[in-house]
């Protein structure tokens, strides 16, 4: 009887394999994948990015019928942040020829990389993934905008010193550095060493292993006991709202935090009032009132096509899903104008990607005026560079403190030169571009 | 009736001995070998390769180096996971400072320097047992994963901290890296996992594999038969450890591409501990079938709804996956709680006796 049973169980399972062929993609469209994370230990800042990449596309899809008259067709996978499984969402799209990929986590981007010019799919990795990836002639099919790690450290040491008066009033200053100790929270590692040495001023490292996250009270009793003058995060996930519980349980000046752009509302909203003052680097708006929201608020949410709930919309990582959705359409649409194709492919969106140029005439036809800055990519330049601002948490919202902070190019260029040199070697025999390079504008 | 040994006569020791004494054994197998071999690189396509066999591969040798451990010696470890990143490791070390020798002797090779460490780990074994042997792999699991992200030099001090896995060819064909297909990458995987599994069966069927055992079921009685416990103990480690070292070495090479230190964690451990239990410790085909259950049982999952027209959010079918998945696993541990292998054995018992059951 039992065996009985198990082995129609069994059977069952097997039976559904057959099933499991994926379905055919409709010719008329361009399919986006995107991978989501809306569960896991990073569903927390994951369900937001998901919904505002979601929502846009969906928008442009029910205002515009799509992106030059071809609808897009979008469909999530779910990554759940695990580098194996977005692997397997990759093996999953790929047959039904995807124009990009959002990989969303430096350790799918990393496998994907090598990938993407066998594969023809170029790899959208918004302000994660390599930096050194920005290097265009080494990684002809690999995208960053609108800025590297290395460029939001050198943005963050810009703004304290304008704080302190000038880069030379570091001198002598303690800045601590609270990151996860795995590649991302690594990466600034040299460039805090170079800055350090050059500047003057004595760098403290706090790294909190990924396992740690939630238990950060050995870091903030060393934050204690060395008193730095300011303090750098790169976090990521359920890292930032303990990080800033514990600043605020350690009485640590809040004005004096500043973090990498990562951090939402809740991360901050968690920890209180005390949690009034902390600071993060951002680069787009991060309220419902641009034209481009209401846009999305009219068109999808008020539909009930949306999974977002209504006050969530307009957050800041709600809007780094727009905005990066907005990248998506922008180089779909380039590339239909580059091709005059208008189902466009992969090898077409990353010339699309390449020629991509918003300007703020763009900007405003988008609805995004005010919302960021424009942005320029080029066939070397796969990042940008942009500036961006510091914002600060008041209780309820962040709002908008600095000016547009450039980086620090002159610093990170020949580090990213250096290191996509290195890849290549590394990673011999690395092939070199043969992508033709437009050079439309 | 299908299953019958009714005229099979034996005619040497040898025959009487072997690993398959039923013919009907001997062809299933030769079967599933020539599935494995011919039909499945001829009608799979890419996602079947790249993201079922390839995996299913890697999962079934790191289960046989554990239940190597775990079901022949009853030594219970944690530490699968990092012990897959030492091979996976010291393989990426060893090619890059290496080039000029091929990939595919690095992969085996890597399987020692894991063998090392974990007769390294192993030596506390003697003395502690049961879940404090548990602990003191998990000790290890936590030392290894920190070496790899704190020691720049396992990763050649690469900025992103990870480990990627270069270009390289055998005969000109490529084997690793990106440019390498799916299934050049699939023959060598099954290749591998082939020679390891039939080395093991040698093993765990001879003088090895029995001391592994009787030091499982009871070691004072083995070390009152003349079982020299520690070395055996320790030998029980090198051998897990070398496998799931080369599974380690696999896993990075012919299916990720590239690995954080993250790829190596306690789940990775927990995982496969999973599949030993599933498909039954001590049994090598036990090994194949939990990897099995437990890897490609979520996949079918996850696409199930979609082949049958059904369009749910990506989110709720990875709920449903984990509710299934997990509803599944306690359902096969009810109706057998000595794992897949064991159900195995069942119905090869009713199949013989069939169709007249005494």
């Amino acid at each position: 009887m039992k065996l009985k049973t198990s082995l129609l169980a069994l059977a069952a399972t097997t039976a559904l394999t057959a099933f499991a062929v994926p379905a055919a993609q409709a010719e008329d469209s361009v399919f986006v994948p995107l991978f989501t994370y809306r569960t896991g230990p990073f569903a927390g800042s994951g369900i937001f990015i998901a919904d505002g990449m979601h929502d846009y596309l969906t928008m442009l899809n029910e205002r515009d019928g799509g992106i030059g008259g071809v609808k897009i067709a979008v469909e999530e996978c779910e990554t759940g942040y695990d580098t194996k499984k977005g692997l397997e969402c990759y093996e999953a799209v790929k047959p039904k020829n995807p124009v990009m990929v959002n990989p969303w986590s430096t350790g799918i981007t990393l496998p994907l990389i090598p990938r993407a010019a066998v594969d023809k799919i170029p790899i959208l990795s918004m302000a994660y993934g390599l930096s050194a990836s920005a290097q265009g002639d080494t990684f002809p099919w690999i995208f960053n905008p609108p800025d590297t790690y290395w460029d939001g450290f050198s943005q963050i040491i810009k703004f304290i010193a304008a704080q302190e008066g000038g880069l030379d009033k570091l001198k002598g200053k303690k800045i601590g550095y609270i990151y996860l100790d795995a590649g991302y929270g690594r990466e600034p590692l040299p460039f805090l060493d170079q800055l350090s040495k050059e500047l003057g001023f004595e760098a403290k490292l706090y790294p909190v292993p990924a396992a740690e996250m939630q238990n950060q009270s050995a870091q903030w009793l060393n934050v204690r006991r060395d008193r730095p003058n300011y303090i750098i995060m790169y976090g990521w996930g359920a890292m930032q709202p303990t990080a800033i519980k514990e600043a605020v349980k350690t009485n640590y000046p809040m004005d004096k935090f500043i973090s990498i752009w990562w951090p939402s509302e809740d991360d901050a909203r968690g920890a209180g009032d005390g949690a009034k003052g902390f600071k993060m680097l951002n680069w787009h708006g991060s309220t419902p009132d641009f034209p481009v929201i209401k846009d999305v608020q009219k068109y999808v949410v008020d539909a009930g096509k949306s999974q977002s709930p209504k006050e969530k919309v307009g957050t800041t990582l709600y809007n780094r899903g727009v905005y990066n959705s907005m990248l998506i359409a922008e180089a779909i649409r380039t590339a239909q104008q580059v091709t005059g194709k208008k189902v466009v492919t992969g090898e077409d969106v990353r010339r699309g990607l390449e020629d991509l140029n918003i300007d703020a005439a763009r900007l405003k036809a988008l609805g995004m005026e005010g919302f960021t800055g424009p942005i320029k990519l080029s066939c070397s330049d796969h990042n940008g560079h942009r500036p961006t601002f510091v914002q600060q948490w008041d209780g309820s919202k962040y709002v908008k403190v600095s000016d547009w902070i450039e980086p620090l190019s002159d610093k990170v260029r020949p580090l990213l030169q250096a290191d996509a040199k290195a890849y290549a070697e590394k990673n011999a025999p690395w092939p070199a571009r043969t992508e033709a390079c437009d050079a439309r504008s | 009736m299908l299953y019958r040994e009714a005229g099979q006569y034996k005619t040497s020791y040898a025959a009487d001995v072997g690993v398959f004494p039923l013919r009907e054994d001997r062809i299933g197998l030769a079967v599933v070998l020539l599935i494995a071999f011919v039909v499945l690189p001829l009608t799979a396509n890419e996602f079947m390769l790249q993201a079922v066999l390839i995996p299913f591969l890697v999962f079934s040798l790191a289960a046989i180096g554990l239940n190597i451990l775990t079901g022949y010696t009853g030594l219970v470890s944690l530490g699968t996971g990092a012990f897959m990143g030492v091979g996976a490791y010291a393989c990426y070390k060893l090619s890059t400072a290496f080039p000029a020798i091929n990939i595919l002797v690095w992969i085996v090779l890597s399987g020692f320097v894991s063998c090392a460490v974990g007769v390294l780990f192993g030596l506390p074994s003697l003395r502690i047992k049961g879940f404090y042997l548990a602990v003191a792999t998990l000790a290890a699991q936590f030392f290894l994963q920190w070496c790899f992200v704190r020691l720049p030099w396992l990763y050649n001090y690469n900025p992103s901290g990870a480990i990627e896995v270069p270009s390289r060819t055998l005969f000109g064909i490529h084997v690793t890296g990106a440019s390498a297909t799916p299934t050049t990458r699939y023959y060598i995987a099954l290749i591998i996992v082939i020679i390891i599994t039939w080395i093991v069966s040698n093993l765990v069927h001879g003088r090895v594999g029995r001391s592994f055992m009787a030091v499982r079921d009871m070691d004072i009685a083995a070390q009152l038969i003349g079982i020299r416990l520690l070395r055996t103990k320790l030998l029980a480690f090198a051998v897990s450890s070398f496998i799931t070292g080369v599974a380690g070495a696999m896993m990075v090479f012919l299916w990720l591409g590239a690995a954080e230190a993250d790829a190596f964690n306690i789940n990775q451990s927990f995982v496969i501990l999973f599949m030993v239990i599933i498909g039954g410790l001590g049994s090598l085909i036990g090994s194949f079938l939990g990897a099995a259950l437990i890897y490609i049982m979520p996949i079918i999952v996850r696409a199930a709804p979609e082949s049958f027209g059904l369009t749910i959010g990506a989110a709720t079918v990875e709920h449903l996956t984990y509710l299934i998945t997990g509803a599944l696993i306690i359902f096969f541990l009810i109706v057998e709680p000595l794992g897949l292998a064991r159900l195995w054995q069942i119905g090869k018992q009713k199949l013989r006796v069939w169709p007249f059951p005494y």
